[in-house]
């Protein structure tokens, strides 16, 4: 029991420690591929020891969900964290607390609270991001719910630990067309999510061409550090979710010893410097989608998990 | 469940497959349709040497090497030597139906073919059957939507050639056994298809100055007029 507290506490530690790396590997790569050189990979640590250390400055029009905002954006990636597997194959304590649904509820609302914050501030390109952002979440809904519903038919449970399962239980799974496609609408979703190239440029500067960024325009100080160090959070919880529970387990601690589970730290830091690589392939190779093609960026996603759920729907699939 | 190996990743064949119809219709490059009919036609290959390893048939083997030959390498290269490459490069080809909608429509095609098979599964009792037969239905379905969809002559080129690679991938599961010269003569006859289609697109070009179907709908008398 207390073993198993202690390793939900490092799966939480891992992602507060290791989100601002991700984010600092990615735009790395990202450069080194369009030949530049680019900021150190710590980067992102810099910045939020930064702005840990400035005064924020918050306008006297804004109401409390302005200032609470960047604290609930800040925790509810770690609630996710605790229903996930990050470093363990096995269930953990607070495993059976929530499924899948509770942690896109979480995610969702920290975006909620994100963009309420937005249209407090009265910015103009605020509340623009923030029913941007909207647009995109309300289109991404219906191939969460979809992706959900074809994992829980198959698996039989939306339990991460239990799904996850499913996919090294037997060859064929792992390999059959309603996991690929289902691998593929989810990466879909991951790129809107996260605000990446095909919907959002995560590196833009212009206002008027945000969606995700421009919410964040209002905060200082710790307020502005606990945005990004939760909006790093999120994008990395979501590639856990997507590799540890979609994709496969591999590399996650089997057993419960102490070495097990440390040596489960580098693998997964491997397994996703692999998926950033796919990723900085995809955000170089394509450019940002037109605000109105966005809408069937995601119909293709929302198709492609259709079409998963139907082929693990009919029989013999 | 597929047990095998290559049982198995003929069944990712078959899902990444599926994936390249919907890319086809979803993408707006003619560029783009061709390569993603290239991609579709090496799985297809990887998939008939894969069967061809398990089922340890010669005539697979062959099968997958004519699909390369074929469609990888030799339809490609006869349109872009038939066709100006300003031809390649243009974006947004014409469509009767607008993206989204031929998406959703390809996703009915698909749940269509999966229904219509269903039965056929059943009875067959095989896994590769199970995996090939929908697919190479939904395939065939979806190259004929995109055959009636696109108003370019390539994109329509492509819909007859992806029918017929999902005819194939249903093809190699229900009849391994099928007599090689039916491959070689389908093969050829491909080739030829898009021979002739390229040769005609490019005198359609020539003379009227657009490949487009639908500014096709006139007939004229006199030959000045075209001009």
């Amino acid at each position: 029991m207390i073993e198993t507290i202690a390793y939900n506490t490092a799966q939480v530690l891992f992602v507060m420690a290791f989100a601002p790396l991700y984010a600092g590997v990615l735009s790395r790569l990202k450069e080194m591929v369009q030949s530049k050189r680019g900021p150190s990979v710590f980067q992102p640590y810099f910045d939020i020891f930064k702005l840990f250390h400035k005064d924020e400055v918050v306008s006297d029009q804004t109401t409390w969900v302005f200032r609470f905002t960047p604290y609930i954006v800040f925790v509810t990636p770690i609630f996710v964290t605790i229903l996930i597997p990050v470093l363990t194959a096995y269930p953990l304590v607070f495993a059976f607390m929530g499924d899948m649904l509770a942690g896109g509820f979480f995610l969702g609302l920290g975006g909620f609270f994100a963009g309420l914050a937005a249209v407090d501030t009265g910015n103009p390109y605020g509340p623009m991001g923030a029913s941007r952002t909207r647009m995109v979440g309300f289109l991404a809904e219906p191939v969460f719910m979809i992706v959900f519903f074809t994992v829980s038919f198959v698996a039989q449970s939306t339990i991460p630990y239990i799904v996850q399962q499913q996919w090294v239980a037997n060859i064929g799974a792992f390999f059959s067309p309603a996991h690929m496609l289902l691998l593929i609408a989810f990466l879909m979703l991951i790129l809107a999510e996260g605000g990446k190239i095909p919907v959002d440029n995560p590196t833009g500067h212009f206002e008027l061409a945000m969606i995700d960024e421009s919410k964040g325009l209002e905060f200082s100080g710790r307020g502005a550090a606990l945005m990004k160090w939760g909006g790093q959070m999120k994008f990395l919880v979501l590639t856990c979710i997507f590799l540890n529970v979609l994709v496969a387990p591999w590399g996650l601690a089997a057993s419960p010893a102490i070495q097990d589970v440390l040596a489960a730290v580098p693998l997964i830091l491997v397994k996703i410097l692999l998926f950033a690589l796919v990723l900085v392939t995809i955000e170089t190779s394509l450019a940002k989608l037109r605000l109105f093609r966005i809408s069937e960026f995601l119909g293709a996603a929302f198709i492609t998990s259709v079409a998963a759920m139907i082929a693990s729907i009919f029989p013999g699939v | 469940m597929p047990t095998t190996i290559p049982e198995a990743l003929n069944t990712l064949c078959a899902g990444l497959i599926l994936i390249t119809a919907f890319a086809m219709v979803a993408t707006r490059q003619v560029q783009g349709v061709v390569r993603y009919f290239i991609v579709q036609s090496v799985l297809l290959a990887a998939s008939s040497f894969l069967l061809a390893y398990d089922h340890n048939s010669i005539h697979l083997w062959a099968l997958g090497a004519i699909t390369i030959a074929a469609k990888v390498l030799a339809i490609p290269w006869v349109l872009k030597r038939l066709l100006p490459s300003d031809f390649y490069e243009r974006r947004e080809i014409a469509q009767a139906v607008n993206i989204p909608a031929s998406l959703l429509l390809a996703l009915v095609l698909t749940i269509f073919a999966e229904f219509l098979t269903g039965p056929l599964v059943a009875a067959a009792q095989n896994v590769v059957v199970s995996v090939n037969l929908p697919i190479g239905l939904a395939g065939i379905l979806i190259g004929a939507y995109t055959l009636i969809a696109r108003r370019e002559a390539i994109p329509q080129l492509i819909g007859i050639l992806a029918m017929e690679n999902g005819a194939f991938f249903a093809g190699i599961a229900i009849a391994p056994e099928l007599p090689l010269i039916a491959e070689l003569a389908v093969a050829i006859d491909v080739v030829l298809i898009a021979v002739v289609v390229g040769l005609l697109t490019r005198t359609i070009r020539k003379t009227l100055g657009t490949t487009e179907a639908a500014s096709l709908s006139e007939l004229r008398e006199e030959a000045d007029a075209w001009r």
